[in-house]
């Protein structure tokens, strides 16, 4: 054991810890996240003084490749694909877990002892399950997976099945460590896995699944800790897997639904047995109407959803809301925590916009404020909106905290057509009285109300 | 070389180690803001990109077969995708985090309170 190796080693997980407790405030992050790659530096430098390393111009060559593939991504990609972004890294963190733990095998495999063969195939179970998992969720929220849950006659038991051989194949594996067969059994199913565990979760639980994903890769890198025996690894890997594992919670608590029923669930499918189908009219409002309202409120709430990303439009809301703050009208931004694709993703949208986050609200902040609100603006919204959540017992999504906007003096919504929302589910808010329907897309509708607003 | 058997004492400690990071990480991220939640996913994204740490090892060492050496090469080359790519992109997203934006001239109230 080479003690500079280990000191580096040690500076880095300090430098991650104090790097992600900088990410607890805004204004201490972008500090932190320095703080936590010169740790990452420091690891990757000290490795590179491996007494076991022979040859370095494969290493030298594969960072070059993948720096410059990291860096191209980061500069180019927009922010509203930052869901598909991390989808693909999930994948190529843990693809990089399952080979470093498949070449362990391959190199030294049947010599393991029992627990080190253990601890390798958590390695690989993880790592090849979130592999093709993340490439599922990365094709679902790119458009070439269908988003919509994809499922077939005796899916579970069949699941289940794959499930028991996979984990037999582990236990088999840790009982005769030099069982070649059973150990690349075992990886091809991790790998069929994958995709079986997210090709039946619909789109608008993606930061369920997104969660998740982080989670399983992080632990995956614990493992290959514990196979090589390095604790940097067991401290970076463990604390990405505890993040990813909290912010699933904290989704599954936003969308009141046990993580079983999100996974299992296949959403999509129960909510065509729901109750029977809303009636009444939908009131369309007329654009200048929308500008009139607006122009002479005292309280404005904007609530964006998915739609709000599809469409681009945050540019197009941070210039009217700066507009009716210029004429005096108080703006704020309602905020849920599972609007959009991933966690924050409405967050980031509406930074990258030159929305101070100091007008973002979480949906807790601005709920007493709604019956207070004159308009209430939704932007692509829908479920979360959704008011059968609260008052209909029998709803699918009965019991989800919703954001109130149906308390508001009056309601906007903006949406593209009158279909209906990603989970398929009818959402009396459009048949309120208080409720005035302005179709088209979000982005040109913003702006064409920024203008009429200018007019009034 | 490292350990094909696991010393009870290492992996004991290993255990601490895995313990106690559990309990930092869980202290840690549950004061982290939803308002920064995507930023917090690239950048635990970024660390977990640490087995880097073992593809280099892989890559770089003397294998038995040439397969392990590709194999290590590969992971190398996406975990090294992720810390690059990582850390980057969390820094541009934080970057866009403004309390207030500071008012521009010839606006009458400034754009935030």
């Amino acid at each position: 054991m080479n003690i500079y190796i280990e000191f580096c080693y040690l500076a880095a997980s300090i430098l991650f810890v104090f790097g992600l407790k900088g990410l607890t405030h805004p204004d201490s992050a972008r500090r932190g996240m320095l703080l936590a790659a010169a740790g990452m530096t420091a690891a990757i430098v000290g490795t590179l003084f491996n007494p076991e390393i022979v040859t370095r111009e494969w290493i030298w060559i594969g960072l070059l490749i993948g720096g410059s593939i990291g860096a191209v991504m980061s500069i180019w990609m927009p922010m509203t694909a930052m869901p598909e972004r991390t989808a693909l890294s999930h994948a190529f963190g843990a693809l990089a877990a399952a080979l470093v733990g498949i070449a362990e095998y391959a190199n030294h495999g049947a010599q393991m002892g029992t627990l080190k063969v253990g601890a390798l195939g958590f390695e690989i179970l993880l790592g090849c399950i979130t592999f093709t998992g993340s490439l599922i969720a990365f094709g679902k929220l790119y458009g070439v997976v269908k988003g919509t849950p994809i499922t077939f006659k005796g899916q579970n038991i069949f699941n289940m099945t794959l499930l028991a051989v996979m984990l037999g194949c582990f236990v088999y594996l840790v009982y005769d460590a030099s069982a070649a067969a059973a150990f690349y059994i075992m990886m091809t199913l991790a790998f069929c896995f994958g995709v079986l565990l997210v090709i039946p979760i619909g789109s608008a639980d993606m930061p369920v699944v997104m969660s998740l994903l982080n989670s399983y890769a992080g632990l995956a890198a614990a493992a290959t800790g514990f196979v090589l025996g390095n604790n940097v690894l067991i401290i970076a890997g463990t604390l990405d897997g505890f993040s990813g594992f909290i912010l699933s919670v904290l989704m599954c608590r936003a969308m009141n639904r046990s993580m079983k029923n999100v996974l299992f669930g296949a959403f999509g499918a129960v909510s065509e047995t729901a109750v029977g189908a809303v009636t009444g009219t939908m009131r369309e409002v007329s654009l200048e109407d929308v500008a009139t309202q607006l122009a002479y409120a005292k309280h404005v709430v904007f609530v964006p959803g998915y739609g709000m990303a599809t469409a681009q439009a945050q540019y197009a809301v941070r210039e009217l809301a700066n507009l009716l703050e210029g004429r005096g009208v108080g703006v704020k931004f309602g905020i849920h925590p599972v609007a959009g694709r991933m966690p924050g993703h409405m967050n980031v949208l509406l930074a990258e916009a030159n929305v101070p986050y100091s007008l973002l609200y979480e949906m807790d902040q601005i709920n007493p404020d709604l019956p207070q609100t004159d308009v209430a603006v939704v932007i692509g919204a829908n479920d979360v909106v959704n008011p059968d959540a609260r008052d209909n017992p029998r709803s699918p999504i009965a019991g989800m905290p919703i954001i109130e906007v149906d308390r508001a003096r009056s309601v906007v919504v903006l949406k593209r057509g009158n279909g209906k929302g990603f989970s398929g589910l009818d959402n009396p808010l459009f048949f309120k009285p208080v409720t005035g329907m302005l179709y088209g897309d979000a982005k040109s509708s913003l702006t064409s109300l920024t203008q009429a607003v200018q007019e009034v | 070389m490292e350990q094909l058997v696991f010393d009870p004492r290492i992996l004991m400690a290993s255990l601490y180690v895995f313990a106690l990071a559990a309990f930092l990480g869980y202290q840690i991220i549950s004061r982290v803001p939803p308002l920064l939640h995507t930023p917090l996913m690239s950048a635990t994204n970024a660390l977990s990109a640490i087995s880097v740490v073992g593809a280099i090892v892989v890559a770089g060492r003397h294998n038995e077969s040439s397969i392990s050496t590709w194999l290590g090469f590969i992971a190398v080359i996406s975990a090294s995708i992720n810390v690059i790519g990582g850390f980057l992109i969390t820094d541009r997203m934080l970057k866009m985090f403004k309390r207030e934006i500071p008012a521009k001239p010839g606006d009458k109230k400034g754009n935030s309170k």
